[in-house]
């Protein structure tokens, strides 16, 4: 009995000679491919309610807090920032080419922007660990060393910032950038797999499904980004 | 999807990676200014110009074949808003009385 | 199918004799077998949280805090309440039948991502070995609802450790979602069109999307308490400016739709045992179908509905109130539906049918008194009270309990390919039903009457005692009317009768395969001809099926 389940795995519905990336209960590869895309979107879905609660409760106390949020917003360096969401832009455009080359046979092209968006990637979380060096330098990590001493509340002369209200902008800056960089970190490993299937040449133009949806995840890590950069560093920038 | 497109896609791509780049410029620039409220308003309509571009140009969602993949995106942001929108009813309204 | 086919021969190939061993459960990506994994584990947790359930009820026997102490009894409900809730109910019917159905009601050979389902069971266990590891060691004694600041900043119990097993059996819950909603967009069967789905699947696509959207919100929410705790950020914490309410909020959003995630699969499961035992094509079908996924959405809509008397805003909680009442309504067509398909139907009272009565009387009770507790000012008086616990457990016990037990009675021939004791089993569903009732119907009088809930002592109430006693008496019912499938399940894996394949003449494609299915469920794939629920023409006298020249 087991020798004809092993034949029935080799051959497939329509009796093709057994195309090896494609599983056996789908009936053909077309349907193989449509199933993982949406299923990365769906799971995009989930990850843009994951960090809905935490643009939620930005959203709250952003509001109750804004002089002291603004305060704290400046004291966190704009230029890493916008380097960072520079670096991300081009990471995004790498993983597109990326995407194209596997579509269009180019192995070598796929292979350099592979390793080009990993480069970019690492930058990212390079700079930002600077930027979270300054911060606990600064003592504006939330907890017991934490201070926030006569910063004035900008627009408002002579108003120093609740330094507790404060707190709370940094909290939600650590768990915020934090959950960013994590996903940053396991996009990070998710390329270092592309990269070494593509060493191999696993990928054709007919079969590069994996390239399609962790460039799907990649870019979706961008975006929270692009919505991050604003809302933590830019609240209130003006002189 | 591998909808073998005549033309290539890499003006396409380079078009969007420069707006993008644009767009990030635009918003530092923008937060120097004193908009009063507006700046929020401006940051945050500068940002989702940027995403939907992502979304439309790099993941893409213009060309996909099927309104499935829009379906998710919209169903996303729907209750996305659903959760800021209601959580905020409490907040805007508690002090009223 | 009107002649009763062959036994199936027993070398016949299966997935369950296919291959033998250890390994070949543990690493196997058939669904079915996956399902059965799940089977053995939320069983396992159903006895963990019956057991809790058991001293809770020994304890309220009488009025003085004699049984134990109140940190114990805080730690008996708390423990109670999460394994029950994530570790039982949340994967019941979904992770069980649905993981064995799902794939065979569309006619696809298994579920999109099989991969992705094995993982989802190893992190249902991680999460399960978790929590066990927290209660051996001390247990939480918060709620089931850990709210903040006490749980973030006061208790000292192992919120941290609780937090995340349930962080990980939500990604579980996630990818179980995750791989229906895959799975029914893009493997149905040629011809399986969605107007011809059976409302088990629509059922289970509407609690995939509450999956989907509302779990992540509870684990970004037991990130940050777990960040405060560590950390002391404060985020919940009034004294450094957080807001509790917030905490309230989050968790809502997502325990709200969760009690979705409970009720919906047993609203599929009942629709379907409906059908087949008044052999009648449901009622309004779509507005059936649709009624899921209206709930679904609206259950989004209403999650404030628990913070009335919190603190939070009047104008808000009017708005949430209003909304409560809207999502009544689709739960409102689903009975009016049933009830029309029964009507005029020929009705069998086998004991999957008697379950599905239970279902329809109990949760009607806990819908309707849900109604009562979204109503401003009757909750005011009756929140933190006894009616509260007996509303929410008309619905999930009453209703999820019974439509689980009803699913697992009727699919259990396709599932083992053996007949449990049709007597047995009728008498135990009887036994059910009135153990139920006898153990939650004094609870609503008692909250009524102002009983609070999760006090351990009510020695200055003593009148609330002869309401409690009856209560205990039921459960110990009830517990005997669980204890009785358990034990003609087992039996007649042994010595049950052969199942035909299809032994209800049941409409549907997971009846037209072998009891126990082959692996891959098809032995050719399937191509779908006929409507969903296709009873009269099942039952008609002069059905092709039968042979020509008859
Ligand atoms: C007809 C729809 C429903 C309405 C309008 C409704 C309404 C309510 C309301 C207003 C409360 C809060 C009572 C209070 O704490 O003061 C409540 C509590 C509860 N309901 Fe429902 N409910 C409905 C359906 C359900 C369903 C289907 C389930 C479960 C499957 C459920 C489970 C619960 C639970 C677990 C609680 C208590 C939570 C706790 O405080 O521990 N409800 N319900
Ligand atoms: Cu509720």
């Amino acid at each position: 009995m087991a020798d004809n389940s092993a034949a029935a795995v080799q051959v497939n519905a329509h009796g093709e000679a057994h195309n090896p990336a494609l599983l056996h209960h789908f009936a053909e590869p077309q349907q193989q491919r449509d199933a993982a895309s949406l299923g990365m979107w769906v799971f995009l879905a989930t990850e843009v309610m994951f960090f809905g609660g935490l643009f939620c409760a930005y959203l709250v106390y952003r509001r109750w807090y804004f002089g002291d949020f603004a305060a704290a917003s400046k004291t966190i360096n704009m230029g890493y920032g916008a380097t960072n969401t520079a670096v991300l832009i081009c990471s995004s455009l790498t993983v597109v080419l990326a995407v194209w080359a596997a579509q269009t046979a180019r192995r070598t092209l796929l292979i350099v922007s592979l390793v080009i968006t990993m480069l970019l990637g690492v930058t990212f979380l390079g700079i930002k660990g600077i930027e979270y060096r300054e911060k606990f330098v600064e003592h504006h990590v939330p907890g017991a060393s934490f201070s926030f001493d006569k910063v004035p509340i900008p627009g408002h002369p002579g108003q120093y910032a609740n330094p507790r209200h404060a707190q709370l902008f940094f909290s939600l800056y650590f768990v915020m950038t934090g959950l960013h960089a994590l996903h940053m970190i396991i996009g990070l490993g998710i390329f270092l797999w592309l990269l070494t299937m593509a060493w191999k040449g696993r990928f054709t133009p007919e079969w590069h499904t994996p390239v399609e949806i962790g460039g799907l995840y990649w870019h979706f890590v961008d975006i929270v980004w692009i919505y991050l950069f604003p809302l933590l560093y830019l609240i209130d920038r003006h002189p | 999807m591998s909808e073998h497109s005549k033309s290539s896609p890499l003006p396409t791509y380079f078009a969007v990676f420069f707006a993008l780049l644009v767009g990030t410029a635009l918003t530092v620039y923008a937060a120097t200014l004193d908009l009063g409220k507006y700046n929020a308003a401006v940051a945050l309509t500068i940002a989702s110009v940027k995403a939907t571009l992502v979304a439309l140009f790099f993941m893409h969602v213009k060309g996909a074949s099927e309104k499935l993949t829009k379906l998710v995106v919209i169903a996303a942001l729907f209750f996305l808003l659903l959760l800021l929108g209601l959580t905020m009813t409490d907040y805007a309204t508690r002090l009223w009385s | 199918m009107s002649m009763p086919t062959p036994m199936p021969q027993p070398e016949r190939e299966n997935y369950l004799n296919k291959e033998y061993g250890v390994w070949s459960w543990l690493l196997t990506t058939d669904h079915k077998r996956i399902a059965l994994l799940y089977l053995l584990s939320i069983t396992f947790f159903f006895f963990i949280g019956g057991f809790f359930a058991l001293l809770i009820r020994l304890e309220l026997l009488t009025p003085a805090g004699d049984l134990v102490q109140a940190d114990t009894y805080n730690k008996l409900f708390t423990m109670h309440g999460m394994v029950m809730v994530f570790f039982f109910l949340i994967p019941s019917i979904p992770a069980v039948l649905g993981n064995f159905l799902v794939p065979m009601m569309i006619g696809a050979k298994d579920l999109a991502f099989p991969r992705v389902n094995l993982l989802s069971w190893y992190l249902y266990i991680i999460g399960g070995v978790m929590m066990l590891h927290c209660m051996l060691t001390g247990g939480v004694d918060t709620g089931w609802t850990f709210y903040a600041p006490f749980a973030t900043n006061f208790t000292n119990t192992k919120i941290v450790e609780a937090g995340l097993a349930i962080f990980v059996a939500g990604f579980s819950s996630i990818l179980t979602g995750l791989n229906f909603v895959v799975t029914i967009h893009r493997m149905r069967a040629p011809g399986m069109t969605w107007s011809r789905l059976p409302l088990f699947i629509w059922a289970h696509y509407a609690t995939s999307i509450i999956q989907l959207l509302g779990t992540p919100v509870i684990a970004v929410t037991i990130v940050l308490v777990a960040a405060e705790r560590a950390l002391h950020l404060g985020i919940f914490d009034p004294k450094l400016g957080g807001d509790p309410l917030l905490f309230q909020h989050l968790f809502w959003f997502y325990s709200h739709p969760a009690v979705y995630i409970m009720i919906l699969p047993a609203m599929g499961v009942v629709t379907e045992i409906i059908a087949c035992f008044s052999r009648k094509r449901i009622f309004g079908y779509s507005f059936v179908a649709f009624s899921s996924i209206a709930i679904a959405v609206f259950g989004f809509l209403v999650w404030a509905h628990h913070m009335f008397v919190a603190g939070m805003s009047v104008y808000a909680a009017l708005v949430f109130s209003l909304l409560s009442y809207a999502v009544a309504v689709p739960s409102a067509i689903k009975v009016f539906n049933w009830t029309a398909t029964l009507y005029k139907g020929s009705i069998h009272y086998d004991a999957p049918m008697l379950y599905a009565f239970g279902f329809l009387g109990l949760f009607t009770i806990g819908g309707l008194t849900g109604l009562f507790l979204a109503a401003l000012g009757i909750d005011v008086h009756v929140t933190d009270t006894y009616f509260v616990v007996a509303h929410f457990h008309y619905i999930m016990v009453g209703g999820a309990v019974m439509g689980y037990l009803g699913g697992m009675h009727f699919w259990w021939p396709k599932i083992s390919g053996r007949l449990y004791p049709e007597g047995w089993a009728r008498l135990a569903a009887l036994i059910v039903f009135i153990g139920f009732n006898l153990t939650f119907f004094p609870q609503f009088i008692l909250g009524y009457m102002g009983m609070p809930r999760r006090y351990y002592d009510y020695s200055h109430m003593p009148e609330f005692q002869v309401l409690n006693v009856l209560s205990t008496a039921g459960a110990t019912v009830l517990g005997v009317g669980y204890l009785l499938p358990m034990i003609y399940f087992l039996w007649s894996m042994r010595y049950g009768k052969p199942a035909s394949d299809n032994p209800w003449n049941a409409a549907g494609l997971e009846w037209k395969t072998a009891s126990p299915p082959p692996t891959f469920n098809f032995d050719e794939e399937p191509v779908v001809t006929w409507e969903a629920y296709n009873y009269e023409e099942l039952d008609a006298p002069h059905s092709e099926e039968v042979p020509v020249g008859r």
